[in-house]
């Protein structure tokens, strides 16, 4: 079992069959890698994990080289040094000098390379390759001239997402990272889920940035602007600013957007809650109709707009809710206008989000009401990290402040629809309380919080079992959907969510992410959870209000019209 | 495009290149009809099929000319002068390698070894060879070609 | 055209004596040692019909026809001799087979009229084929007795010229197939890895890695389903040894693949050819389906119990599928690109099963070792590196074409003493062998025997055998320029020190060979430096990039700069090319006598290099010319000359 290897004249064990890298890591050495990623495929394309192994001709790479024997091996000689450096001075020789002006400055891995690796000058010179910048998408943007083909989005892709709209195209220097025919991004399957972008190392995929679009509505004395900010932008902005990631700032977050400017501050967690309300009809209703379908929740855009596309078939067992914050844009554009004084305002309703796919999202015509969206802009975790900088405020002088009523729940049933398994766990709470009168100690549920990315549970509610699931990451949905439909699982109510772990790990958030990092962020939803009082979204005096003063009952005409949508078969090219 | 989806009924990935051959062979180009058709088949991404056709010089996603030039340059040649072949070809047809011309005509496409190295440098029009050819005689073949069109 | 399956079998199987008159008779017809009539065979593989075989072939057909004369017609592939096609022969019965050169079709009636009247036309004779029982014909040399034979040891490509490619009974009478009877019925598999590792064979696509170690690799790896590939990419520009091999002689070839997928334990082979050798395909489609026919593949061949299927399919064309990782994912349906070494093919190969990749070359070099014995094999060539080696010599030399000669061999007597040295006159400046990923030989190191070992030592390398002959009107740096412009454009471009290196080394090479203009600016300090940077770029390349390819890439740069570094010089600082090959660094005058001030030639330079009135001479600014000679093209009264 155990193989000694000499590393830089120190012994350490290795596992017969393991990679060098994973010996390295393991034993606290670190070599710098670009191509490779934890869990997905090795490539072993990038050439920047050489090491030198005595005895061995050329440099081999430690992320793909399988240990079989005892080696001595040198992670940093002048030789191995020598040959990143090239690399990356490669790289560069065909990259844009534009630092200053990217996205990703700051949080580039080609850039933090170049300067490990002490490059201070352009010493190979050479023409660049031409290339097009791809904006055609809402969600995401592709500047392939950034791009150094690591591969990772492809791979992500395929291997996390199913999707595979992207892939290598064409060979030698004309290599490149592009849709079916290269058509733009809005026209292939992407489903904006944003992994790629975040498995990026540089800025090569980076968001469709809107944040300056606000300043042609703040301040503007016609138009009213109101913000909603997701749970899981709550409890992960703070790592763009300097606090350790998991710091729940929600109420600092709100503070600071209204001193910005905006004139009404809401948290999304509020139309997760009305949502949950609703799921709950829908529930009963199939349960009565009792044809057997499970219910699949549709609070996911980039989970829905795959339906459509790749499952047209599993349309019918969808659920017909829009997601938390458009069902909190409608009742925004319903409420506001009615209020005194605002008759001949203009409301704009800004969302900010994990989720890079609410940005296409936002732009589908079911959405909208008349033809105008319910939904002007969407900023990510990462523009908000930058409009709270702008801001110039001093975070630590501010004190956290509460939503704006009346939409504001004080509870936490909302705010689980953080992280995978949330939704369906705060659902699961409200239908048990709806069919048995009773309610549900959370506690009861907390076993459905290991970390996996499918879990499932049965709840007895009453004299029925319902069997609850969540699974996260559209590869893992679809190897489920598969045993459901072979007969190998039963699931009743199923919540599927595109990023693995959820939204917390959502396209819009800020980078690096790591399994450490996500997991704190995990920890800071249901940590909330835990010191919340209220834990449900029936029990929230806030949304008796709503349903007593504009929708009437859930299920009702108006929440109807205000809540639900259609879903439909969508031809791209798969 | 059926006939041709029907000669491979095993949908294995290992049967796209043979499928695209197939495509290529038949209509002298693959059409996005074709990749979407191929993909749905095989039960492969179309981003996939996309890939894997721009990596290999055999496939092409437009149609070729009705006169196909296959230029020779393989080392011999190249030593004989393929190279002022090359630019006279581009400055005659307007075109460049794995370029078809505006009417259809003509398609110029650089090879590496034709496998006469002995007669460099040696060009094909569709199946017919000319050897030991300079750029005097290339003029008068592509005009005698463009004359036969006409 | 199928001879029948019966006879075929009889004779595979038993031994000539064993044969009866009668089928002795036929096997005699078969084997072309007794006529019927006259037989005239043409080269119509790709040589011969670029140079007009079909045409020929045609002329023959009409000239028998309109004279009614009863002959065969026959195909046969290449003898090697490239820049002598189309090459015919033709066997009267009774007599030796006479070989001529350069048969175009305005020459076949006369040569026809000729042969027919038993007079040989002295014209374009190459030679008569030594054949026993056959009446020679006095006075004229044999085929192995002219000096581009004489020297060869031709133990694979023998048989090519000669024989119909399309007729496996030929081959069968030859003694074909015996090898693989042998094998099957009385050698177990680790008898025929041993026997091949005994016979020393090793790989001929250029790494010569040991044959008969790489199948015990992939024979000791457990597994349901083993795979055997041949390798017929063969994309090295200006090589054509694998093709010329298979247009001769396919079944030899599927002997050897049959041969080394028994010694593996496979019963499932494929050959990955080139899409564009649609000669080869179509003789390697036509041998499968005769072979098939006749019970010598498929299942249970000769009752032995051994099954075997051969597939073909066709490369759709890329450079880097000839390295085997890469050709096993285009294979499996994917983008070619390299993976990294190991897991090896032999272990993890096509589909994850164990898979060896062998190249047309070395596979059909089997047969005549198991027929003959691993001692036969062993004792040609040189110790360690035995058996014989096919080049394609191309290039600045008298005779164009296919060698075999044993391992060993002086790079003198392969190109100056067979293949005729350059042409008078000239002189010899290098040899570039081994292609894309080959090494500049510069003259005085042309008494350096070619054998794996001695390459090595002389910081060489073989490659798959390719040999571009350069006299002194080549240019050294152009054709390394042209070799990294190949790499650029066939690089995978999976990994960043080939796919960026390449194109930068490709950069430099073509700012070497090309005068500055303005914009680009490259000064000499430029120049120089960018040289210094190919050798450090070089090193790096060779050092971390993933596969042979780019490992590779950097060897012509480098052998040439260790070689002509003055070459280099030269190009840099006197920005002139001596061998007159680099257009762009010519320096351009007009002649006052000449010029009429016609104007021409100054509309249309590129870079308005060229002033003056009209009706008066034009003059070129130096400075400004970047040497593109359209000012010399344009000019209706030759005043235009270069220095
Ligand atoms: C870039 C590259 C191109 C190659 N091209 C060929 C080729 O065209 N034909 C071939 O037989 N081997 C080629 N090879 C070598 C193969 O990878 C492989 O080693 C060979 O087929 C093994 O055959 P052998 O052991 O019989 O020599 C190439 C290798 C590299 C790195
Ligand atoms: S991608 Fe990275 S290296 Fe490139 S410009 Fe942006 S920050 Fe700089
Ligand atoms: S890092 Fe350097 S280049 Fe960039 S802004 Fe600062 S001083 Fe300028
Ligand atoms: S956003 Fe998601 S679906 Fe779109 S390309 Fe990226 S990973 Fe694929
Ligand atoms: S877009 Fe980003 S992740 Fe994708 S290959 Fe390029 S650099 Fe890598
Ligand atoms: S999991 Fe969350 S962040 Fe990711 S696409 Fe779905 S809604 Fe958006
Ligand atoms: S060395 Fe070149 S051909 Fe080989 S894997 Fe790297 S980029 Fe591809
Ligand atoms: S060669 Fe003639 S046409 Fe070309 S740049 Fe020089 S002067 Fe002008
Ligand atoms: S084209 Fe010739 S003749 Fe006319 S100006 Fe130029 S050099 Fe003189
Ligand atoms: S990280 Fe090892 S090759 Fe890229
Ligand atoms: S190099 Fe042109 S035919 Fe071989
Ligand atoms: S380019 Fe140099 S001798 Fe030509």
């Amino acid at each position: 079992m155990g193989i000694r290897l000499e590393v830089n004249g120190r012994a350490i064990e290795a596992v017969k069959g393991e990679t060098v890298l994973t010996a390295l890591n393991r034993n606290g050495m670190h070599v710098p890698t670009i191509c490779n990623l934890k869990d997905l495929s090795p490539s072993g394309a990038c050439r920047m994990c050489v090491v030198e192994v005595k005895g061995l001709e050329t440099l081999v790479p430690a992320c793909s080289f399988p240990i079989e024997e005892p080696m001595t091996i040198l992670t940093h000689s002048p030789r191995v040094l020598r040959a990143r450096k090239t690399n990356v001075e490669l790289l560069l020789s065909n990259h844009p000098d534009d630092c200053l002006y990217c996205e990703r400055s700051g949080s580039c891995e080609l850039q933090s390379l170049s300067e490990d690796l002490n490059i201070r000058e352009r010493r190979i010179p050479g023409k660049k390759s031409p290339h097009k910048m791809d904006k055609s998408s809402p969600a995401i943007v592709r500047d392939p001239a950034k791009c150094i083909l690591c591969g990772r989005c492809v791979r992500i892709c395929e291997e996390i997402m199913s999707t595979s709209c992207l892939d290598f195209a064409h060979r030698g220097n004309e290599l490149c990272i592009s849709t079916t025919l290269s058509k733009p991004l809005n026209f292939s399957n992407c489903t904006s889920c944003g992994q790629c972008l975040i498995s990026c190392p540089t800025g090569a995929l980076i968001e469709h940035v809107q944040f300056p679009e606000l300043d042609a509505h703040i301040h503007e004395p016609e138009k009213i602007v109101v913000a909603q900010f997701t749970p899981a932008v709550a409890v992960s902005v703070a790592e763009q600013l300097g606090y350790k990631p998991g710091t729940n700032l929600s109420g600092i977050i709100t503070a600071v957007l209204r001193r910005y400017g905006f004139d009404h501050v809401l948290e999304t967690s509020f139309g997760a809650e009305m949502m949950m309300m609703e799921q709950v009809e829908i529930y009963k209703k199939r349960a009565a109709e009792g044809n057997g379908l499970l219910l699949m929740t549709s609070s996911c855009p980039s989970w829905v707009q795959f339906v459509e596309q790749s499952y047209p078939e599993l349309i019918p067992i969808l659920s017909t809710l829009k997601s938390p914050q458009q069902i909190l844009g409608a009742l925004i554009k319903e409420w506001y206008p009615k209020q005194p004084g605002n008759e001949n305002k203009e409301i704009v309703s800004v969302v900010i989000t994990s989720c890079t796919a609410a940005k296409t999202e936002a732009r589908r015509v079911e959405m909208s009401k008349s033809g105008i969206p319910v939904i002007d802009l969407v900023l990510t975790t990462r523009e908000l990290a930058r409009l709270i900088k702008l801001s110039g405020l001093d975070l630590d002088r501010l004190e956290p402040e509460q939503p704006d009523a009346p939409f504001y729940s004080p509870g936490s049933a909302g705010k689980l629809c953080g992280v995978a398994g949330g939704e369906i766990e705060a659902t699961v709470r409200t239908l048990y309380s709806n069919l048995t009168g009773r309610e549900l100690p959370p506690a009861k549920l907390h076993r459905f919080r290991i970390h996996k990315s499918f879990r499932e549970m049965v709840i007895e509610v009453g004299d029925r079992e319902v069997i609850m699931g969540t699974v996260s990451g559209l590869s893992n949905a679809v190897a489920l959907l598969k045993e459901i439909k072979n007969g190998k699982r039963k699931v009743d109510l199923l919540e599927v969510m595109a990023c693995p772990d959820g939204c917390v790990n959502g396209g819009g958030q800020p980078l690096p992410v790591d399994e450490k990092v996500l997991r704190n962020r995990s920890k800071a939803v249901y940590d909330l959870d835990n010191g919340s009082k209220l834990h449900t979204a029936h029990q929230s005096p806030s949304i008796q209000k709503i349903y007593n003063e504009v929708l009437g009952e859930p299920g009702g005409e108006k929440s109807q019209e205000l809540l639900f949508t259609t879903f439909k078969k969508r031809e791209v090219l798969l | 495009m059926d006939e041709i989806l029907k000669r491979f009924p095993q949908i294995k990935r290992n049967a796209l290149i043979p499928l695209l051959q197939a495509v290529q062979d038949e209509f002298g180009y693959i059409s996005e009809e074709a990749i979407a058709r191929i993909g749905s088949h095989l039960s492969l991404p179309t981003s996939k099929v996309y890939g894997l056709a721009t990596f290999y010089n055999q496939f092409s996603f437009s149609p070729r000319g009705v006169y196909h030039i296959s230029l020779c340059n393989g080392s011999a040649c190249h030593l004989g002068g393929s190279g002022d072949l090359f630019s006279e070809l581009t400055k005659l047809l307007e075109i460049g390698d794995g370029e078809t011309t505006r009417d259809g005509l003509f398609s110029l496409e650089v090879q590496s070894c034709i496998g006469a190295c002995g007669q460099p440098p040696v060009m094909a029009i569709n199946d017919t060879y000319f050897s030991g050819v300079g750029v005097k005689e290339v003029r008068d073949i592509i005009k005698q070609y463009r004359e036969d069109a006409t | 055209m199928l001879p029948d399956k019966e006879f075929i079998l009889k004779l595979a199987r038993s031994a000539p004596t064993e044969l009866s008159p009668e089928d002795q008779e036929r096997s005699d017809l078969l084997k072309k040692v007794s006529l019927l009539r006259p037989l005239v065979m043409v080269n119509c593989s790709t040589s011969g019909v670029v140079a007009g075989a079909k045409q020929t072939w045609e002329a023959i057909e009409n000239y028998v026809s309109d004279r009614s004369i009863d002959i065969d017609l026959a195909e046969t592939g290449s003898i090697g001799l490239s820049s002598e096609e189309p090459v015919v022969s033709v066997q009267l019965p009774g007599r030796t087979r006479l070989f001529f050169s350069k048969v175009t079709a305005d020459r076949v009636p006369n040569m026809l009229d000729d042969l027919f009247h038993h007079v040989v036309p002295d014209q374009k004779l190459i030679g008569q084929l030594r054949q026993s029982g056959h009446e020679p014909w006095s006075d004229l040399p044999y085929l192995d007795e002219i000096p581009f034979f004489a020297l060869q040891n031709r133990i694979v490509m023998g048989d090519c010229g000669i024989i119909d490619p399309f007729s496996m009974g030929e081959y069968i009478v030859g003694g074909g197939y015996k090898a693989f009877l042998q094998t099957i019925r009385s050698l177990t598999i680790s008898e025929v890895c041993d026997l091949v590792v005994a016979s020393g064979l090793r790989g001929r696509s250029g790494g010569g890695f040991a044959t008969g170690l790489k199948w015990k690799a992939a024979f000791n790896t457990p597994s349901d389903q083993k795979y055997l590939i041949c390798n017929a990419e063969e994309s090295d520009p200006g090589a054509f040894m694998d093709r010329n091999l298979m247009e001769g002689n396919p079944f030899l070839l599927l002997e050897g693949i049959s041969i080394a997928a028994y010694a593996i334990g496979s019963n499932r082979a494929y050959i990955y050819i080139r899409s564009e050798y649609k000669d080869a395909i179509r003789k390697i489609k036509n041998a499968i389906l005769q072979l098939r026919e006749s019970g010598l593949l498929g299942d249970n061949i000769m009752d032995s119990g051994y099954n075997l299927q051969i597939s073909l399919r066709k490369g759709p064309g890329a450079f880097v599928c000839g390295e085997e990782t890469a050709l096993i994912a285009s294979l499996e349906g994917k983008r070619g690109m390299p993976s990294s070494k190991p897991p090896y093919p032999s272990t993890s190969g096509y589909l994850g099963r164990p898979t060896v990749v062998n190249n047309v070359e070395t596979l059909s070099n089997l047969p005549a070792i198991i027929r003959n014995g691993p001692q036969w094999f062993n004792g040609i060539g040189p110790e360690g590196c035995p058996g014989t080696k096919i080049f394609s010599i191309s290039g600045r030399v008298r005779i164009s074409g296919l060698v075999e000669v044993p391992m060993g061999t002086t790079f003198n007597t392969i190109v100056n003493e067979i293949a005729g040295g350059v042409e008078t006159g000239r002189e010899l400046k290098a040899l570039h062998v081994g292609g894309p990923a080959g090494c500049m030989v510069p003259a005085e190191m042309m008494d350096v025997p070619v054998s794996f070992e001695s390459l090595k030592s002389n910081e060489l390398v073989m490659g798959s055998g390719g040999i571009l002959v350069m006299d002194d009107k080549t240019c050294v740096v152009n054709t390394v320029k042209y070799f990294m412009d190949y790499v650029d454009k066939q690089s995978c471009g999976k990994c960043i020190p080939c796919r960026e290196g390449t194109r930068r080394m490709a950069e430099i090479l073509r700012s070497i060979i090309r005068k500055s203009t303005d914009e680009e600016g490259h000064t000499t300090l430029e120049l120089f430096k960018g040289v210094m940077q190919l050798e450090s770029l070089a090193e790096v390349m060779k050092d971390t990039s993933l596969c042979g390819l780019g490992q590779n890439a950097p060897n012509p740069v480098l052998s040439s700069l260790k070689y002509f570094r003055h070459e280099y010089e030269e190009h840099i600082f006197d920005r002139k090319c001596n061998s007159n090959t680099c257009t762009e660094l010519r320096s351009w005058f007009i002649d006052v006598d000449m010029c009429t001030g016609c104007s021409i030639c100054a509309k249309r330079c590129p870079t308005e290099a060229i002033i003056g009135t009209a009706r008066h001479p034009y003059f070129i600014v130096q400075q400004k010319c970047i040497g593109c000679g359209i000012c010399y093209e344009v000019c209706k009264f030759t005043a235009v000359y270069y220095k």
